[in-house]
Parts: C-alpha cells; structure tokens; sequence
C-alpha cells in the first residue's frame, strides 16, 4: 500500500510542514507501508470497549487564583527568534 | 579502581568518610568525558563550570554534616529532554539547539536540592523519537561495546555514559521503551517507573500519556537510590499522583522465595535472536532456583502493542509539537517570509529531522477527519485490551519477566532507512507504556559476540519495589552479568 501524494500532500499542510517532492514520495511509501502494517488492529473484536486516553483516573487539580511571581519578560524573550521591547515579532498575518 | 568507575554508594560512602571530595570525583569523570566524549558522542552539552561548582557546594555541605542524601555530591548525566535553568536543552533537535530553559523541571530542582553534580546534557533521539540515538542532529551516539552499534535510544546518551563511566548515574526518558531497551544494549540497569510516580514537569513532552522520568545506573541499588530522589507527587504536573513512596533501597534483600513470576506465552514464540533467549533463559533459571515461583501467564494483544503504540503516541506527538512554531523560542526559518503561515511552514520543515516529522505525519493522519475511529479510537480501545491483558497475568503472578529487546544492539545505519523494522524493535517495551506499569532492565548476560543482553521485570502499578527487589536478587546471584566496556 501508497499513500497518495494528494493525501500526504494533506496530512502535510494540516501538520504545517512543507514536505519537498522527494519527501512526498518518500512519505507516501513508507507511511503507507507502516499503516498497512497497523491495519492488523481491524481484526481485533473491540465492540463495547472503552477506549484508554490515559492509565490512571484524571482529575482536575485546582488550586486557588492567587497572584503568582512570574518570570521576568527579559528572561523569556532571550529565548525569542525576533524579539521586540516586550513582544515577540511576527511576519504580517493577513494578507 | 578509578573514582570514575565507582556506583553512587561507592562515591557516598567515600565522600561521607572524606577519603575523597566531590571536585575529585567530578574532575575524574570530567576527564573521563574529556578522553572518551568525541568517540562516543554521549553528551550534546558538558556542563564543566556547573559541575565544578556544584561540587564545590556539596564538599562545603559534606563539610559542615549538611548531607542531604546519598546523591550529594554525585556526578549525573541528564537526558537532553529535562529543562535545566541556565544549561542549553536541546531535546536533540534542530529545533531547540540555542533554547535556554528559564526554569528546573522538579526532578532537576529535586536533585539540585538533593545536592547533585550535573555534568552534563546526554544525546537522544531527537524529541526522543527513536531506538537508536541516531536521528540525534548531533549525530548517533555509540555503544562502548562495539563503536560501529548503536546504543540504543532514545536516551542512548545516558545509557552510553553510564556504562562507559562517563557519570556515575543518569536520568533518562522512557515512552516506549527509551531508558529500558539503551540499558540492556549498553549493559546497565534502566527504570521506567509507574506512569504517575515521577513528575513530568520540564520534561519536554512527546507523548503525554505515555511518557516517564527514570534512572539509569551501574547496579540495582543506585537505581532504587536515584529513584528515591526523583519519585513523588508534584502539584504542577496533574498527572503525578500523591502516593506514598516506599524506601526501596530498604526493600532490597537479595531474597525472592515465594515470588511468582509469569513468563509470557507470547514472549517466547520466535523472533528471539537465540543468544537474547538464551541469556533471559539463563536469568529465570537463577530466580527458580533461589525460590520463586515460575508460573505460565498469557498476553493475548502482545501482537498489537508496536501498532497501538504507534498511532497512540505519534497522535499525541503532533499535538505537543504543535507548539514550535519559531514566535516565542527555539528555530526559525529564514525570511523574507510571504506570512505568519509561511513562516511556520517553513521553520518547521527546517527545524525537525526526518523522524520527527514522520511521526507528525503519523500522528496527524491518524488525527484526521475520516480516519479518527478507524485508527485513532481503535487504538485507544486495543490499548484497554493490552492493560486487561497485565491486569489478568497479574491475578496469578507478582511480576512478569520479559526481554528488553528481541536482539542485541544493532549496527548503525542498519534500520534507520526502514522506520517499521526500527518500531517492531520495540515490540517488547512499549507494552509497559501503554499500561503505565513500572519495569526494569537489568544485565543477565552477554551474546558470543560480547554485546550486553538485559532482561526486564515488569510490576505491578506502583509496585517498583517489588520489581527492584526481583532484579536486585537476580544481580546478587549473577554479578559477573554486568559487563564492562573494554574503551578507555
């Protein structure tokens, strides 16, 4: 089994990564040869089981909606790619 | 024996007794990464200064009687996957290659605070998507043993130091299977704790419900003692549970009567590389005969795990990595850009390796409009059969005895053009993961070719103790298991 290049060519742009024609072939092929793998999971009888998201019961942890210390903005925005006095600069959004 | 050699006990009763100081522990293993490192590829960051200092600090403490714990003063190793305030975190990526964390994930401030030695940031995986540590993009780490194999991934890097005495212990990171399987390919011991029992705040995420914090270390009774240091609840991860955490080390009695330990049916049906069977064969064998119980149990899914982990945690990956779009830290692309889309678009391309981005891909297939239920919630339901699977093995049994990989370790470059054959060598790890159970690797024995092969115990959730106890007793009866690498 491939993957179409049109469908990875999908996954792709949802994913927000610009694959080169080589990657698209390369993607189709072995994306498409791991899922036929995976496609033994259609076998299994899993009607009415629950799915698991996670192993141990989840609950919310609240606490109270105190003033906090932060972390001083100089310290963040030396992380920063483009940073701008107390902002993170980004490329034009609209068009 | 040189002090880079030695375990944390070693180290701790030595600087407790002041027969030598933390800056001459920490200067031999700064040397021994020094001679060693640039044949290895071990470390992505070594933290000299750091250590140095903080040697400095836990000596003044040593002096004065302020001895916080057996880690004091102890030369570790860090995954490059745990933020650490001030020290370069890379996570093996591209992607994060000049990212400074501005914050201690709390097994970092738990282990400054137990007055711990960093000497530096180990290699991995890139995003820890890998068995092998060569989609690192400082290139692969290798095995002490043989320096054309891998060494195991994806925390390779803390496999590698620790069986080359390039620390004395390590931490690494396990989501499936990334401490257990480096430690049986590099001959050490490696825990993945009770998904819960460790914090995962600052680990940098790949697959949270999966991931885990764990140690990797010389012996059995330095991986209860870094355990220790590590294990317990912690409000800023919601998923840590507040539990009561047993003293292991006092559990280890090198006594396993009356232990039942299930062998799995499934585990033992070929595909077992005859000196990987051979060793684990060899294993059970010294635990029957020290008084445990062996008795027969099924997995019936085990063939579904490499599949449900795949989907599962790939999904999940494309969520968490979601976040690098090169605005508020880590790569970004070079402009002029068309817009904000193209700019993310391209600082992603650039920023992962090959791996990560196919497990994006992946994960986001499976995420997808129209195939969500076929692959995504069908995995999500074969993963409740795979935990049914434990918690029925368990009603008869204590622990479940396991290889940690079907084969020893690997050449590089052999599997890392065929993604599937590098997943199906996961086949016996990620079971764990995806029932949150703890389990271990510990050295049983080594192939005709002199590759270490490890054997894991799976517990019971939160029954850690038990599952250092039976590898301790196993340690105990067999210490000529552990290797050591011949490099130097």
């Amino acid at each position: 089994m491939k993957l179409s290049r049109e469908d990875v060519q999908h996954v792709a742009m949802l994913a927000r990564i610009e694959l080169t024609p080589e990657e698209e072939d390369l993607y189709a092929e072995q994306l498409g040869s791991i899922l036929e793998f995976f496609d033994r999971l259609k076998g299994v009888d899993t009607t009415r089981v629950e799915p698991t998201s996670h192993v141990l019961e989840i609950v919310n942890v609240l606490r109270e909606d105190e003033r906090r210390e932060s972390y001083p903005p100089a310290e963040i925005l030396r992380n920063a790619p483009d940073p701008s006095a107390s902002f993170f600069r980004v490329p034009k959004i609209l068009d | 024996m040189k002090l880079y050699e030695e375990t944390i006990q070693g180290v701790s009763e030595k600087l407790l007794r002041r027969e030598v100081s933390s800056v001459e522990v920490t200067r031999s293993v700064l040397e021994r990464i020094g001679s060693l490192n640039e044949r290895l590829n071990a470390f992505i960051t070594v933290t000299e200064e750091t250590a140095l200092e903080q040697a400095r600090e836990a000596d003044r403490r040593i002096a004065r009687g302020d001895v916080p714990g057996p880690l004091c003063g102890i030369p570790l190793a860090i995954k490059d996957v745990l933020s650490t305030r001030g020290i370069r975190t890379t996570c093996g990526s591209r992607m994060l290659a000049d990212f400074v964390p501005v914050f201690d994930a709390t097994v970092i401030a738990r282990l400054r605070a137990a007055g711990a030695v960093f000497v530096g940031k180990t290699n991995m995986d890139e995003f820890a998507m890998g068995s092998s540590t060569e989609t690192s993009f400082t290139g692969p780490c290798r095995n002490p043993f043989d320096l054309s194999r891998v060494c195991g991934g994806s925390s390779g890097g803390s496999a590698c130091a620790v069986a080359a005495d390039l620390c004395v212990a390590a931490i690494g990171s396990d989501t499936g299977g990334s401490i257990r399987q480096p430690a049986s390919y590099c001959g050490v011991v490696g825990l993945k704790p009770t998904y819960g029992r460790v914090s995962r705040f600052g680990l940098v995420a790949y697959a949270s419900s999966l991931d885990q914090v764990g140690p990797i270390t010389k012996d059995v009774k330095d991986c209860a003692l870094l355990l220790q240091a590590i294990a317990g609840y912690d409000p800023q991860d919601s998923t840590s549970v507040d539990r009561e955490v047993p003293n292991y080390a006092a559990l280890l009695d090198g006594e396993v009567r009356g232990i039942r330990i299930g062998v799995p049916r499934e585990y033992f049906v070929g595909g077992l590389e005859p000196d990987v069977e051979r060793c684990i064969r060899k294993a059970i064998g010294i635990w029957e005969a020290s008084g445990a119980a062996l008795v027969e149990v099924s997995l019936p899914h085990t063939e579904y795990a490499v599949p449900v982990y795949y989907l599962i945690a790939p999904a999940e990956a494309s969520s968490n990595l979601a976040r690098y779009d090169g605005v508020k830290y880590g790569y970004r692309a070079k402009g002029p850009f068309r817009n904000l889309a193209d700019m993310v678009r391209r600082t992603r391309s650039e920023g992962f390796g090959s791996e990560v981005k196919r497990r994006i891909m992946l994960g986001t297939y499976a995420l997808s409009s129209g195939y969500y239920d076929a692959y995504y919630r069908k995995a999500q339901q074969v993963r409740t059969l795979i935990r049914r699977d434990f918690e029925g093995a368990f009603q008869s049994c204590d622990v479940i005895v396991a290889p940690a990989a079907p084969t020893t370790a690997f050449r590089i470059g052999e599997k890392i053009g065929d993604p599937l054959q590098m997943y199906l060598s996961d086949v016996f790890t990620v079971s764990a993961n995806l029932a949150g159970l703890p389990g271990i690797s510990v050295p049983c024995g080594t192939s005709a070719e002199g590759l270490p092969v490890g054997v894991q115990v799976l517990g019971r959730i939160f029954d850690e103790g038990t599952v250092l106890r039976v590898a301790y007793a196993l340690e105990c009866r067999d210490p000529q298991a552990r290797k050591r690498p011949a490099i130097g």
